[in-house]
């Protein structure tokens, strides 16, 4: 990606893939002047044969995965291969990776769109690309066979041949003949006992370009005669621009051009240095939009009081509207913060028009969104761009948005050469699309025999989805992901009723790590904590005499108490747990604190995990690590505060992210599971926040209805 | 003109002297390996070596480091061969990966210094240094093991 990328591969195998709409026929196709690195070995011309959208098989044997999420840290550039080598039989670390187009054959079924999110690539890819690798392994066979005149059923693969008896020939010789062929009729995917490598530890394919600074994330695209701009985006959000005067800038060193574009005012100049210092020397007059006198108190008195209104149903077991009217009622109201993603890699976008059309490098999770956002800028159907995604230095659903692409289209269009728009730490801090705050309240009953006779959620938030993908919640349908975590309440409880209340607070709220898990497993799982207490009952018993009938649920507290020696914590030390179910994981994790005066400090915490069937383990593990880590910098530190409509937080002084002296130790158990697998990449955030306050109530009585928990009265 | 040393090399640069470090390396010279996360000295993903010493090249002005030895991710050694590479691949820590050059190179001035550190060592040494994905857990084994490879390897050398 360093000069002009090979675009060949990936337009002409879009073509092929357009014209076979969706089936596995094998196209061939000569590349016109590039090789593939690993044919430096043969003679001759290589081809490269199109196995299926997923698959290229070199006439020289080399094998080419095309990656059709977004690589985030999550690891799908390892897992996604892993899935189709296993069915090829050849190992995963043989095989070379790119990033696929967008292309219809990518569309995630599970989200309606080719979307790296909601922790789906490994359930959507679990059938689909073992698939497609089991019919490539069976037209390979077949042309082997026939040309030997053997029977199909007794040859076999292994690291990159067909074999029969003695005989074999490689992938690569027999590309060309498998393409041929008619599509075959029975194909047979491997069973469990067969996987070489599905299921046990294999290392990430990233991995050796990610420590020797050669991993190409958007922000280190460099395209020949490339241009570097800064963008002054309205410190108002909402806000516009009224007028500028750019003399000054104009006239700095390196500056290029000033231009207004959809986004801001941006300064184009030889070096980003020179493009950032001319920013600030642009006089902007800014005319004020709606949110001229938004404050975080407003946008928590509007929670306040539209919760008093109904929400939507989103489910009903039993009658526990009346039943709620009857016996002691127990009722608590929790809040909770904005956040922004914060991902270490900023915005950014690198934009090019060519003869064919116009060319976007860019970090994205959202190929045909981002296609769609620069056709739109470029004034160019979708079809004359082509999207390059390069790896993502962090993603946590902040590249589902596409706001930082049209004006790096806009500044090329305008000066007709390559442009390379990033934003500032502080641009991104303070133009995120932010987690959206929610103000949710809980009741309930007990029966005569103190066991819970009716719970009540009341979910009160804004719908990141009616924004996102309004034809998703179109007539009225909830937001699903506004909902997560308390629809599937778990508990053994006679009366169930849960609703929730859209409200918009006026300025855009998106999709981050683990979405409403967050907010809904902090609400439910503080406010089971309170019951238990409510009572007289141990945390961990409590839930669990609710669970009887759960045998996933049951396994995940049971190991996580037992790891964490529930009952038994170390002198002057607190437990707390919860539980929690999402992208078909579960969960549960336990917290050991300890609290002098107001001093907290987070010993440990143990996660317990059943994913279903793993890929990969250690990518299982280190997704669970990873995600400890960012749910604990969440809930003690982390909050978006807002007046006249601009946001406060810039950097990371004021937005502060966990460090290594802050990290508790983090153990992870997983249990073998057989169970289809369910996603890894989010769910272990959204546990963090509940275990470490329900700890710190056991170590103090002291409950933590609003995060973070720094602002309520505690010091790490 | 301002004359660098970088990984080795000798470089003369034709840029504004106020101008970090960062920039110079990264759209001056093409070293994209050293990465931007803050501008401010907050997040470490910016980290070098100048003489040796753990540097943010975002608050660094170029002229400052003039005859110094610098040294970015892509000079700490040829095949990634450091034992801190060695041991970040031993034990897969990068995820998203965008902090790691600048991990690695904090990690690798920590053990130049202190050849077996301390858990407290390492908290010290690397705790001004981001990871969003988390892979502090893994970071700390990492330096360990590094620490170990360092000895086999001047024990069988």
């Amino acid at each position: 990606m360093n000069k002009h990328p090979d675009d060949w591969s990936r337009r002409d195998f879009l073509k092929t893939a357009a014209t076979t709409a969706g089936g596995l026929v094998i196209a061939v196709y000569l590349p016109a002047c590039s090789k593939p690195e690993n044919a430096a070995k043969s003679t001759g011309p290589v081809k490269q044969v199109a196995a299926n959208a997923w698959l290229r098989i070199g006439t020289d044997g080399s094998i080419t995965v095309l990656c059709d999420r977004s690589e985030m840290g999550q690891g799908v550039y390892t897992a996604l291969p892993t899935l189709l080598a296993e069915e090829l039989g050849v190992a995963p670390s043989s095989v070379k990776v790119e990033f696929a187009p967008p292309g219809k054959e990518y569309v995630n079924a599970l989200l309606g769109g080719q979307v790296t999110g909601g922790s789906t690539s490994v359930r959507d890819a679990w059938d689909k690309l073992r698939m497609a690798g089991a019919e490539a392994r069976t037209r390979l066979i077949a042309a082997a066979a026939k040309d030997w005149g053997a029977p199909p059923q007794s040859c076999s693969v292994a690291d990159g041949y067909v074999v029969f008896t003695s005989r074999r020939k490689s992938f690569g010789e027999l590309a060309e003949a498998a393409a041929a062929l008619p599509k075959p009729e029975n194909v047979q995917l491997k069973a469990r006992n067969e996987f070489q490598y599905i299921g046990k530890p294999q290392k990430r394919l990233d991995t050796p370009a990610k420590v020797d600074g050669s991993a190409q994330f958007g922000i280190d695209v460099r395209l020949p005669g490339m241009l570097y701009a800064a963008l002054a985006q309205p410190p108002e959000l909402g806000a516009s621009v009224k007028s500028f005067k750019a003399d000054k800038a104009q006239g700095m060193p390196g500056v290029r051009q000033v231009l207004q574009t959809s986004s801001g005012v941006a300064v184009i100049a030889d070096s980003w240095w020179q493009a950032r210092q001319a920013r600030d020397a642009v006089e902007i007059e800014w005319a004020p939009g709606a949110n001229a006198k938004m404050t975080n108190a407003s946008i928590s008195a509007g929670l306040k009081s539209a919760a008093s209104g109904k929400g939507k149903q989103v489910r009903k077991d039993g009658d526990a509207q009346s039943a709620l009217q009857s016996g002691r009622r127990f009722e608590q109201t929790y809040e909770l913060p904005m956040l922004a993603h914060a991902t270490l890699e900023p915005q950014n976008c690198t934009a090019e028009f060519r003869e064919d059309g116009c060319h976007v490098y860019v970090p994205t999770q959202v190929q045909q969104f981002a296609q769609n956002a620069a056709a739109q800028a470029a004034g160019m159907p979708p079809e004359k761009v082509f999207v390059h995604t390069t790896f993502l230095g962090g993603g946590f659903g902040r590249r589902l948005e596409s706001d930082f692409i049209p004006a790096a289209v806009e500044c090329a269009k305008a000066v007709s050469k390559p442009v390379k728009v990033l934003w500032t730490r502080e641009d991104d801090m303070t133009h995120d699309k932010y987690r959206p705050p929610a103000r949710n309240t809980l009741s309930a009953t007990f029966d005569d025999s103190k066991k819970l006779n009716a719970v009540k959620i009341h979910l009160v938030a804004p719908s990141i989805t009616s924004r996102w993908a309004p034809a998703a919640v179109a007539n009225g349908a909830v937001d699903p992901f506004a909902v997560e975590a308390a629809h599937n309440f778990p508990y053994d409880v006679p009366n169930v009723y849960i609703d929730y209340l859209q409200h918009e607070i006026g300025i855009d709220v998106g999709y981050w790590r683990s979405v409403s898990h967050a907010l809904n497993c902090f609400t439910v799982e503080s406010f089971m904590d309170e019951l238990a207490y409510e009572a007289q009952q141990d945390p961990y018993e409590f839930r669990r005499a609710m669970l009887d009938k759960q045998a996933r649920w049951q396994m995940v507290v049971d190991t996580a108490a037992r790891k964490a020696g529930w009952g038994h914590a170390p002198s002057g030390h607190s437990l707390g747990i919860a539980a929690m179910s999402g992208y078909d994981t579960y969960l549960a994790q336990v917290a050991e604190v300890s609290v002098q005066g107001n001093q907290l400090k987070v010993h440990r915490i143990v996660c317990a995990i059943d994913c279903g069937q793993r890929v990969n383990p250690n990518i299982v593990e280190q997704q669970a690590e990873g995600s400890i880590v960012f749910g604990l910098s969440a809930a003690l530190f982390s909050e978006i505060n807002i007046a006249g409509g601009r946001v406060k937080e810039q950097n990371f002084d004021d937005y502060p992210l966990l460090r290594m002296n802050q990290t508790p130790q983090i153990e992870v158990y997983v249990v073998d599971s057989t169970e289809k697998p369910g996603g890894m990449g989010e769910p272990a955030v959204a546990l963090v926040a509940p275990a470490v306050c329900n700890a710190i109530y056991a170590a103090t009585r002291k409950r933590i209805r609003a995060l973070p928990i720094v602002k309520q009265g505690f010091v790490v | 003109m301002i004359k660098l040393t970088i990984n080795g090399q000798a470089q003369d640069v034709d840029v504004a002297g106020d101008t970090p470090l960062l920039w110079v390396l990264r759209d001056t010279l093409g070293l994209t390996g050293t990465k931007y996360g803050c501008g401010k000295a907050l997040c470490g993903a910016c980290t070098v070596h100048i003489d040796g010493a753990p540097t943010r090249a975002c608050v660094t002005p170029v002229e400052t480091v003039a005859g110094k030895s610098i040294t970015t991710i892509e000079g700490l050694s040829s095949n990634r061969g450091h034992p801190v590479q060695q041991a970040w691949i031993e034990l897969d820590v990068p995820q998203c990966g965008y902090c790691q050059s600048g991990q690695i190179m904090s990690a690798a001035a920590l053990l130049a210094q202190n050849p077996q550190p301390s858990d407290a060592d390492i908290d010290s040494a690397m705790s001004g240094n981001i990871c969003r994905c988390g892979t502090y857990p893994r970071i700390r084994k990492a330096i360990h093991r590094a620490a170990e490879l360092s000895t086999t390897s001047k024990g069988s050398g």
